[in-house]
């Protein structure tokens, strides 16, 4: 029987494997193509009737059906950068003390349940962040900071406001908790690349950790430390559903990282299963394929950077 | 000298406090899971199904909705991610054409993904004229594709040379050396890379929103609109409903334990299996 269909369809096995195995890699290619494709076609009625104005306006009016992608993306860029910026310090310094500072026995455990931070899903960041953080956020810190800071110059703007506990700072800071992974192990991971004989040549002339760790192993790996900054960064512009709980859903620009605000994804998450109009669908597609636009340069630029790193 | 320990001591003081940090965010999160998710567990939570708004249930039909749109998902991208992935480490290697592919892999595995939501609407949902549990299936097979493809590659590059040069000695077939010896002998890392997959895809929630969308009704067809747990829990915890509350903790909770204890299993596995040989 198996020798009659072997007759009756000669086939290679080897060839057959060979192009099974390399149509499903050109799958990869293909997809990626599409979804540009798509995201382009389905935005196409906006940017038709936006035009160029889709990515400056400030307008976002289901009513008078006038869509603009400003506020949105000001949300996510914001946000994002506020995640990167205190996640990184943080990052550092989980990275060095799980390779360089505690003993073998305990970093392993350590550097698990870290990772396990990445592996908490982005709706539970949302709750968590909307529920617990947000109150003891408000009543905490922004209390304080209505006192102490709102009245400072120029960075007293970005204090004031009433503390309703969601906004761009929280968000940021919940954005920061679900980066930190990612940025510690990439560091870590740079941090084992530096040679032994580095560290033990620095230590034999008497300098202390510190001086070991800032002055010789963090410039070793400045490269590898910004490449994980803009992967992080990429990260964090993505994200939608921690976002969308914490953020506050307001299409506004606002000085005070205290006021809600919205993002990208936070607007497509909200609003498309309720969108007034094709109009409306397609400006949300804009946006969407605004986010993929951003993702895609921040993430080709991180990965050429640790790539050339690494090499 | 001081002023040099001073720092050394405040530095290293500056490092522990990041990790207890880290470590007390995923803790805080636990525990308050805990809290408000236990006051909700008990059996009718997997025996009905989600109640109208204000009233009693549970989140049988989420539960079981998310069970089968990530077996379909994961059954979807398996064969095609092992495959390709078999393909860059096989027979594309260090061809041009297969660093195309890994970088474009690489942003597959990054882009943000509530586009391959939007994705997977406009190619399935608006095609196929409604919502359907295929394309939720779909979009999270889409989201699993890449780290299996990843996954893959990495593991199969770790076989040695020898193993394969031995089986080509034999005269056995190439396509053969790869199922029967190279698969065989890697196939812990590959089977983990699955898990983790399973692991990312069961929580998300913001590919679901516009493929699945939702369902209050217990189906079983993937064809129709489907219940999901993610989704069930984002629409529950934003409700006015203290009952819907409850049900989106005690959810948060199911969803979360089972995905920590996939990624424990998925580090465990290849230990165990090393023990064992």
């Amino acid at each position: 029987m198996k020798a009659l269909l072997l007759k009756a369809f000669p086939v290679d096995g080897d060839d057959f494997f060979r192009k099974a195995s390399w149509a499903s890699a050109g799958l990869i290619a293909v997809l990626m193509f599409a979804l540009l494709i798509s995201l382009v076609t389905g935005a196409w009625p906006a940017l038709e009737k936006f035009g160029l104005g889709f990515f400056t306006s400030t307008e976002w009016n289901p009513v008078t059906k006038n869509f603009g992608a400003a506020n949105a993306l000001y949300g996510t860029l914001v946000s994002s950068v506020i995640a990167v910026a205190l996640a990184l310090p943080v990052g550092i310094g989980v990275a060095i003390f799980l390779s360089e500072l505690c003993p073998k026995w305990l970093s392993k455990p350590l550097s698990i349940a870290i990772e396990l931070l990445a592996a908490v899903p982005s709706i539970i960041y949302g709750m968590w962040g909307l529920f617990v953080f947000a109150p003891w956020f408000s009543g905490g810190f922004q209390i304080w900071a209505g006192e102490h800071l709102a009245d400072l110059p120029v960075i007293g703007n970005f204090f004031s406001g009433p503390p309703m506990g969601v906004g761009l700072l929280t968000s940021g800071i919940i954005l920061a908790f679900m980066i930190l992974p990612i940025l510690t192990s990439l560091i870590k991971e740079a941090l084992s690349t530096v040679p032994g004989v580095l560290r033990e040549a620095t230590y034999g002339i008497g300098a202390t950790q510190y001086e070991v760790i800032a002055k010789v192993l963090l410039p070793a790996i400045k490269g590898p430390i910004f490449g994980a900054l803009i992967l992080a960064l990429g990260r964090a512009l993505g994200e939608t559903m921690a976002i969308t709980f914490v953020i506050g859903g307001a299409q506004s620009i606002e000085m005070s990282l205290f006021m809600p605000a919205t993002s990208i994804s936070a607007t497509i998450a909200e609003q498309f299963n309720e969108a007034t109009g094709d109009i409306h669908i397609a400006s949300l597609i804009g946006l969407g394929l605004v986010l993929f636009l951003i993702t895609f340069i921040v993430m080709g630029t991180a990965r050429v950077l640790l790539r050339r790193n690494r090499q | 000298m001081i002023m040099r320990k001073v720092k050394n001591v405040f530095f290293k003081g500056f490092c522990v406090c990041s990790t207890l940090l880290g470590l007390g965010v995923l803790v805080v999160i636990l525990a308050t899971l805990f809290e408000k998710g236990m006051a909700g567990m008990s059996w009718s939570l997997f025996t009905e199904v989600t109640p109208g708004p204000g009233g009693e249930g549970g989140l049988a039909n989420a539960i079981m909705g998310s069970l089968i749109m990530t077996a379909l998902g994961i059954l979807l991208a398996t064969p095609i991610g092992v495959l390709a992935g078999t393909w860059l480490a096989e027979f594309g290697q260090h061809s041009k054409t297969a660093d195309i592919i890994r970088f474009l892999n690489g942003m597959l595995m990054s882009a943000p993904s509530i586009l391959i939501g939007l994705f997977v609407y406009q190619l399935v949902v608006v095609f196929m004229g409604h919502f359907s549990g295929w394309a939720g299936s779909i979009a999270l097979a889409i989201i699993a594709l890449p780290i299996i493809i990843s996954t893959t590659e990495e593991m199969l590059k770790l076989v040695p040379r020898n193993l394969r040069e031995a089986g080509a000695g034999l005269g056995t077939p190439r396509w053969k050396v790869i199922v029967s010896l190279c698969y065989r002998s890697v196939g812990t890392g590959i089977v983990t890379g699955i898990l983790l997959s399973v692991a990312r895809i069961s929580g998300e929630t913001a590919p679901l929103l516009f493929t699945a969308l939702n369902s209050s009704f217990m189906t079983l067809n993937p064809n129709e609109p489907m219940a999901n747990l993610p989704v069930t829990i984002y629409q529950f915890a934003m409700s006015p409903y203290d009952s819907w509350n409850q049900l989106a903790w005690s959810g948060a909770l199911l969803i979360t334990m089972a995905i920590l204890a996939l990624n424990v299993l998925s580090r465990a596995l290849p230990q165990l299996k090393k023990r064992r040989s």
